[in-house]
């Protein structure tokens, strides 16, 4: 590991001077991605500024039902909030999907949007990688690849993001807010994420220098139902192949609302617009389920040795629907 | 090289106050393991994987591996070598040694500091990826299930986790919750 100078950061404002016009420094929250990446050599800041303890964890409700999630409140916390565990279900589930125990009581939200792929041609320093060293070429496409990219990807990289809680957050159109020292601004999630295209190195829009504050999740229909369902190859603290957070809204056996998003799948969590569409304003029988989920996974271009996500993706999310669909009729 | 790259820390582990001056690449396994000669917490796979190196930090437990020393500075710390107050080993660390929730040994500190975060967390009412959502207010049962997800973060390469489970489920029968 690379040397480098550490300091705390008791004010944002401080953050972000310490951070400015040093492309070499890195903001580190709970470093669960950042440091095991130093290790690796894939990350090699010469500066490290520690946010962790800047006053900006809790969780708070907003006007009209919705919640803002504090950049530095701990995976652990978030997922156990009683508001979020009520309100928004699939996020609880999501963030307790990921990672193990210990990892969640480090990680917090703000570093969880950024952390980086677990393609192991990433982490690897012997051999090409567009995201790692860009020009350099992309091992994934003829080499070992059967948990990457389905849908999204280009012939630079064919990468994953890992994080379950951001597939959690795309589904209820949360917006990520952060400070930089031009001010303030807010980024939607569904723009946080940049496609792949020629850059893979280039994964946020998130400004240079900018700190994240929060993560804003606007109110829903009381009577929206969600959940998250990860399948993964052992039965715990693994990364999803595929995932799908999923919300529905039925009024007298109508689908008023539906949220899909998938994790696994692509560079950034995959919100699946056009297959919420085929649902809205339907009867949610499984016929219709079933094209909802074909939908989802129209545009998918799988590699030769991951085409199971496709069939598996569509599964999935036909079976998470008829779950929430199944729960309106009882409840 | 130059001072910048080093700093003071101040660490309290198993109640004793420490003040080092450690590397910033220092990771607290290591300022535990070289510096204060605290060998109870492992360097497993030293990614934040295996879990061998968990210890308790403001008594949450986290990877020390993957903990920077510096970050950790003025915290509060517990490893193995600190669960058995006065030499009394605790009743979790009874139901390991009765019910043989160890073979080797190694994971063994790491699964015990886990533990004892995974009673804490339980008795505070924090839900696991297999509790059922349906009621945000209501502490789950500790069963087996719970126990085995909850305790994923640690591995046991000989396999004794049937063991481990009945020793952590009998911890938290005894202690109704407080190992």
């Amino acid at each position: 590991m690379r040397e480098f100078a550490y300091q705390r950061a008791a004010r944002v404002h401080d953050a972000l001077l310490a951070v400015a016009g040093d492309r070499n420094a890195r903001y580190l929250g709970g470093g669960t991605n950042l440091v095991d990446l130093m290790k690796c050599g894939v990350e090699r800041p010469t500066r490290l500024v520690d946010v962790r303890r800047l006053p900006l964890d809790g969780v708070h409700v907003a006007p009209g039902g919705g919640l803002v999630i504090g950049a530095t409140t701990t995976n652990s916390d978030a997922a156990a909030h009683p508001e979020v565990r009520r309100r928004f279900p699939a996020l609880s589930q999501a963030l307790l999907a990921g990672a193990s125990g210990q990892l969640r009581n480090m990680a917090t939200v703000g570093g969880n949007l950024l952390q980086r792929t677990r393609c192991g041609y990433f982490a690897d320093l012997s051999r090409p990688c567009n995201k790692r060293l860009p020009g350099s070429g992309c091992a994934a496409i003829a080499g070992v690849h059967h948990n990457h990219a389905v849908l999204g990807h280009s012939a630079h990289c064919v990468a994953t993001h890992p994080s379950d809680m951001a597939v959690a957050l795309a589904a209820f159109d949360a917006v990520v807010r952060y400070q930089s020292l031009d001010g303030g601004g807010e980024i939607p999630l569904s723009r946080f994420y940049l496609p792949v295209g020629d850059r893979p190195d280039l994964e946020t829009a998130l400004p240079p220098g900018a700190l994240i504050t929060a993560v804003a999740l606007p109110g829903v229909p009381g009577s929206l139902r969600s959940r998250y369902r990860k399948v993964r190859e052992r039965a715990s603290y693994a990364f999803a192949t595929v995932s799908v957070a999923a919300a529905l809204d039925v009024r007298d056996g109508v689908v008023r609302d539906v949220r899909i998003a998938m994790g696994g799948v692509a560079s950034r969590p995959w919100r699946a617009g056009s297959a919420e569409a085929v649902l809205r304003g339907a009867r949610p029988t499984p016929d219709r389920l079933r094209a909802c989920a074909e939908e989802a996974l129209s545009g998918a271009e799988p590699l030769p040795d991951n085409g199971y996500k496709v069939l598996l993706a569509k599964n999935l999310i036909a079976a998470v629907l008829g779950e929430l669909a199944a729960a309106e009729e009882v409840g | 090289m130059t001072d910048h790259t080093r700093s003071g820390i101040s660490l309290r582990v198993n109640d004793v106050s420490h003040r080092l001056s450690v590397d910033n690449r220092r990771t607290l396994l290591d300022a535990l393991r070289e510096d204060l000669g605290l060998t109870g917490p492992k360097k497993g796979c030293d990614h934040g994987q295996c879990g061998a190196c968990t210890v308790l930090c403001d008594g949450r437990r986290v990877v020390s591996c993957l903990t920077l020393a510096v970050a950790a500075d003025g915290a509060a710390v517990t490893t193995v070598e600190g669960l058995a107050a006065g030499g009394e080993l605790r009743p979790l660390q009874e139901a390991f040694v009765r019910l043989d929730g160890f073979q080797c040994g190694f994971c063994t500190p790491g699964q015990l500091c886990s533990a004892v975060g995974v009673l804490a967390e339980h008795e505070a009412g924090w839900p696991s990826a297999v509790t059922a959502d349906d009621d945000p207010e209501r502490t789950p049962e500790l069963d087996e299930a719970e126990v085995r997800e909850r305790m994923s973060g640690n591995l046991c390469r000989c396999g004794a986790y049937p063991s481990i489970v009945r020793a952590v489920l009998e911890a938290a029968a005894r202690q109704g919750g407080a190992a």
